[in-house]
């Protein structure tokens, strides 16, 4: 499995993310099997791959919770691999986790309160506005509980929850799960805005691949925790297996 | 009506120490899930603390009474915050995380070392406090005798109840770390991924229910004058009844639970009789239970998510 067929046309230079043969586990079960991944400053990296290919679980390992077994994390140049989660966050890294994890008996204020809790005060207004820039919704909505908000209400809050400690790095995972189409679209023109504008990087973990792949600078694709392609979105979508695999209505 | 009302002064009086000891029991289950069964004896060290200072202070010739009272409730606040800290620290924590029971099981045994420590060191007989803060308000001076006083300590135990409880929902509903308490509350792994230091968090939970509890210590020994080491076991089971009267997780509710448990005990000792007073309170509570599952405040186990 680690014939990994890498595209020529990564960018140079010092990651700001680099995961180094990562190995997590559950207990006795193996979910990450030596995973090697890296996201350049400013580019959208999506992973996709089939349920239960431990695509949650890199994301979740790479901010601590659970920690790799073996392997290495590297992070704007500091090994983050054993540090406690709260110390990852600190580090302007931002996860919007798989299920969203919207606090359902706080409002949509107080959620956008929490993802702010590590930032300056003085950003606070600013940011705010922002995040009310990018969701008007969650304007309308900020008094009423997360608990109650519509799937996509509680995407976009999960979302801008997590834009509210000014990450440099924004990790999501499965932003469109579940959503309608035009929901869909409409958080990936935020996250392309938010990149373009921005220069934010994100690292995006996808079951909707088409999409993904073309929003994304460079994709990998993760089968029973390992990585087994990876290269730029338009390579990975016009490959035969990812087509098959991963792209409904592909080559049959 | 008068006895009544003297009645009703009174059972607000246990209730606001009930209310302020349960404050302890049921942030530490909307956290974490656990009954901290060590609970009572914190509030009873925290009497004991206080009872210590003002000999001391006494031995040294201090007597100005309100210095006495801010030190005795300083120290003994602190005291107790240290205990709560150090409890959750080496006996909860390690085994968080662990299946259910464990943490519940050394909650006890804790209960239990705390109470036989004190009967140790301090005898079991029990320690009296001369009365310090006498006289009162007669609100009512009827001609067949029967008088209604409002005495200062009552009118101190109600003020100080009403203000440390409205300082307290204050943090936790408007202040960073409130929102973060209620954050682990709900999601600890999502608080954490927003940088909020879980373990910590805990802690300052455990610091400040025990802070509370040893308020009601201090407010028992001057208003009681006695105080043993069994004391925190007795009033640590009512505290608890009132918390989960009011909705285990709710502090409104253990606000609420504990002046109901103060007033079904005292117009049941005032009006039948003083033996029963303790299965009252318990049988009220399982009435309200078979009703109310999760008690008068508490939230419903189902809710859309
Ligand atoms: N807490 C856990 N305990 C035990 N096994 C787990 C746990 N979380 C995940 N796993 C297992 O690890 C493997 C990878 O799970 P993971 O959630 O990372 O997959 P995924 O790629 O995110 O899938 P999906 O697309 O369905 O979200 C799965 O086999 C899963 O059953
Ligand atoms: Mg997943």
């Amino acid at each position: 499995m680690s014939a990994v067929e890498t595209s020529k046309t990564q960018p140079g230079g010092e990651p700001l993310l680099a995961v180094h043969g990562v190995e997590t586990f559950y207990g006795k079960i193996q979910a990450l099997r030596g995973v090697d991944i890296e996201v350049h400053r400013g580019e959208i990296v999506t992973l996709i791959g089939a349920n239960g290919a431990g695509k949650s679980t890199l994301m979740m390992t790479i901010c601590g919770n659970p920690q790799a077994r073996s392997g290495q994390i590297v992070y704007n140049g500091t090994d983050i691999t054993n540090l406690p989660t709260h110390d990852i966050m600190s580090m302007s890294i931002a996860q919007s986790p798989e299920g969203r994890r919207v606090f359902p008996r706080m409002t949509v204020m107080e959620n956008l309160q929490m993802g702010a809790i590590l930032e300056d005060e003085g950003y606070f207004e600013d940011d705010l506005r922002k995040v009310f820039e990018l969701f008007p919704r969650l304007k309308e909505r900020q008094g009423q509980r997360g608990g109650t908000l519509s799937g996509g209400e509680q995407q976009m809050l999960a979302i801008g929850r997590a834009l509210m400690s000014r990450p440099k790095l924004l990790l999501l995972d499965e932003p469109s799960l579940g959503l309608a189409p035009l929901v869909v679209k409409q958080i990936f023109e935020v996250i392309r805005e938010l990149n373009a504008n921005e220069g934010l990087t994100v690292f995006l973990v996808e079951q909707n691949a088409f999409h993904a792949l073309r929003l994304a600078h460079r994709g990998y694709v993760m089968v029973n925790g390992s990585i087994t392609m990876a290269g730029t979105g338009r390579e990975l979508l016009a490959r035969e297996e990812v087509r098959s695999a991963y792209l409904e209505g592909g080559a049959h | 009506m008068e006895y009544f009302l003297q009645q009703l002064i009174n059972g607000v009086t246990l209730g606001s120490i009930y209310g302020l000891i349960a404050i302890g029991y049921t942030m530490v289950y909307g956290i974490i899930g656990m009954i901290n069964f060590a609970h009572g004896e914190i509030f009873m060290i925290g009497s004991f603390i206080a009872l210590a200072v003002f000999l001391a202070l006494a031995a040294l010739g201090i007597t100005f009474l309100p210095i006495v009272l801010l030190l005795m409730v300083i120290v003994a606040m602190i005291c107790t915050a240290a205990w709560g800290w150090t409890i959750e620290r080496v006996a909860y924590r390690p085994l968080r995380g662990s299946f259910r029971l464990a943490p519940l099981i050394t909650a006890i045994g804790m209960s239990i070392f705390l109470q036989n420590f004190v009967q140790v060191t301090q005898g079991a007989r029990v320690k009296p406090l001369p009365p310090q803060i006498q006289g009162g308000i007669t609100l009512m001076d009827s001609p067949n005798g029967i008088v209604v006083q409002l005495s200062y300590i009552q009118i101190i135990i109600i003020a100080m109840t009403i203000v440390l409880m409205t300082a307290f929902s204050l943090i936790i509903s408007k202040t960073s770390l409130g929102r973060q308490q209620r954050a682990c509350e709900q999601d600890r792994k999502m608080a954490s991924l927003l940088g909020v230091n879980v373990d910590r968090t805990i802690s300052l939970t455990f610091v400040m229910g025990a802070a509370l509890a040893a308020v009601a210590g201090m407010m028992f020994l001057l208003y009681y004058g006695v105080i043993d080491f069994y004391i925190g076991f007795i009033a640590g089971v009512k505290a608890f009844t009132a918390a989960v009267l009011g909705g285990i997780g709710s502090l409104p509710g253990a606000m609420l639970g504990g002046l109901a448990i103060g007033l079904i005990e005292t117009f049941w000792q005032g009006y039948f009789s003083v033996e029963y007073k303790d299965v009252a309170a318990f049988s009220i509570l399982a009435i309200v239970l078979i009703f109310l599952p999760s008690g008068l405040l508490g939230r419903p186990e189902v809710e859309k998510v």
